[in-house]
């Protein structure tokens, strides 16, 4: 079966006819033309569809699009404005906290989920935000530490 | 890209609308999703329609009272995990809720989802070829089981967090049905069956579980052991509620998950009232988990390991809220 659902991605409102069975990620990737949130694994697995839905972290390989009617979804391409790499983009650059970069936009969404909640966290909020992504190239220590000087707390 | 089986949703805006819609033996309930999607992405069934309960007023509020607290069934497991008045009353609850899955998960995942996820098996949490491959099993679509495979019964676990801590707390489970409603204690809402391992029939779904107050003095925990520190289920996680004065064992009540195809409350601590604790004790202790606890093949890890570490989690859960090193 498909509906139309009205939601706003990025800032700008949306309707489409979706089918009840398609997931956020695939809405994401091939209707909205958003690739940047990346797919890692068959379900739940790795973090990499990490977005906001309603300002929280979530999953958009185990959200139903179907059942985003109203809501507000922010993917990684909503982060730069003008042109410019908001400050977890421009520490992760710096900070080496990208390598192959397929993990990086769900790292990079679930501390901006960390970061609006709590401006300044500590290096255990920071693991623990994190604790639901992965990543196989940089170790993670990179990461962190990125976050961290996004924050301003670099040591 | 088709990766899920062609359901229909309902989201019914009553209680009583969900359960008409679920009497219908091809729907599901629906809540965060965490569970239920990934294990269809799995092929692990293929429902008709799936019935989303998270638009259903009134089912998402912790109603506090003197006599304890009603939390609803669509409570998300990060609220529970984040409200000071959990974190500060029923701070078991509060670490259950913490250690489940990761943030991406918590944020969707309900109390009601979590209570009623399916048991988990290394030969049926993978993929349609994967399984088809291996000839399937017994739980679903084969007719061995290929952890016991002399037996007629599914050994999955039940691999839930919060269940374990309410148990231990003696929660009631309240479940709305196509006949109107009707309150248990949680522990009914289990069987000893891993292909099926819910009481609830046809129409019934969780709307609530109801905490009572902890007696004054009681301390609790919760702590899990799996292989990684975060998203993984529990290879075994162990509740403790624990009174003690002048040393000695006032009241104790200590349940597991990860172990069993239901979430156990251990028998025999109530005979452990009166007694010191100390090295006698945490053996006798001990032994009740190892003889209670019925890990099978259906981890990764050894059933003896899992077997050791629950016993091993609940001695030193009571040793560190009675305060002895
Ligand atoms: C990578 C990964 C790691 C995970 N780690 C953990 C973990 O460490 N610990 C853990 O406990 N869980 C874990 N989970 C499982 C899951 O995320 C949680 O159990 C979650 O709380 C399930 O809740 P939900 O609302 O998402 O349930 P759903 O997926 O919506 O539903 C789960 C099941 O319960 C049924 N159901 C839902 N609500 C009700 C209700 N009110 N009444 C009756 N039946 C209902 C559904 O029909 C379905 O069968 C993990 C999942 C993944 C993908
Ligand atoms: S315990 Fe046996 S029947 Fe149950 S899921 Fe595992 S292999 Fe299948
Ligand atoms: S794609 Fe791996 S968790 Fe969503
Ligand atoms: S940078 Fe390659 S997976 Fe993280």
């Amino acid at each position: 079966m498909k509906r139309i659902v009205s939601l706003t991605v990025n800032g700008r409102r949306r309707e489409d006819a979706v089918a009840d069975d398609l997931l956020l990620i695939d809405y994401l990737r091939e209707l909205a033309g958003l690739t940047g949130t990346k797919r890692g694994c068959d379900g739940g697995e790795c973090g990499a569809c990490t977005m906001l839905l309603d300002g929280e972290p979530a999953l958009a390989c185990l959200t139903l699009a179907a059942r985003c009617e109203g809501r507000q979804i922010e993917t990684i391409e909503s982060l730069a404005a003008n042109g410019r790499l908001n400050r977890l983009q421009q520490a992760f650059h710096e900070k080496l906290g990208t390598q192959c970069g397929y993990c990086t936009p769900g790292m990079i969404m679930a501390a901006e989920g960390l970061l609006r909640r709590e401006p300044h966290p500590s290096e255990a909020e920071i693991r623990e935000a994190l604790s639901g992504n992965l990543c196989r190239c940089t170790g993670y220590v990179k990461i962190i530490e990125s976050v961290q000087a996004a924050s301003g707390d670099a040591s | 890209m088709q990766v899920l089986n062609g359901f229909v949703l309902r989201r019914p805006a009553s209680i009583a609308e969900a359960a008409a819609l679920l009497a219908d033996p091809g729907a599901r309930a629906l809540a965060g999703g965490t569970d239920l999607l990934a294990n269809l992405r799995h092929g692990l069934d293929r429902p008709a329609t799936l019935v989303d309960l998270t638009g259903l007023a009134g089912l998402d509020k912790l109603d506090w009272a003197d006599t304890g607290v009603a939390i609803g069934a669509i409570v998300t497991v990060a609220r529970l995990a984040r409200d000071p008045r959990v974190i500060a009353e029923l701070p078991a609850l509060a670490q259950a809720a913490r250690s489940i899955a990761g943030p991406g998960h918590r944020s969707a995942a309900t109390v009601g989802g979590n209570l009623c996820l399916d048991t988990r098996c290394v030969y049926y949490n993978q993929s349609e070829a994967w399984r088809r491959s291996n000839g399937y099993c017994l739980k679903r679509e084969g007719d061995v089981c290929h952890v016991a495979p002399q037996g007629t019964r599914c050994h999955a676990a039940y691999s839930g967090d919060l269940a374990p801590v309410l148990l231990a707390l003696d929660a009631q489970a309240e479940i709305a049905s196509p006949a109107g409603g009707r309150r248990s204690p949680l522990g009914e809402l289990y069987r000893d069956d891993g292909a099926q391992h819910l009481t609830l029939g046809r129409g019934e779904f969780v709307i609530a579980v109801h905490v009572p107050a902890p007696a004054p003095g009681v301390r609790m925990a919760y702590r899990k052991s799996r292989p990684r520190g975060a998203i993984d289920f529990p290879l075994a996680g162990v509740a403790v509620a624990l009174a003690a004065s002048d040393g000695r064992i006032e009241s104790l009540r200590v349940a597991l998950s990860g172990t069993n195809t239901h979430p156990r409350l251990l028998e025999g601590t109530g005979e452990l009232a009166g007694q010191a604790i100390d090295n006698a004790l945490f053996a006798r202790l001990g032994k009740l988990v190892q003889k209670q606890v019925s890990p099978m093949r259906t981890t990764v890890t050894p059933a003896n390991y899992r077997r050791q570490v629950a016993s091993a989690l609940a001695q030193r859960l009571v040793k560190e809220l009675a305060g002895v090193s």
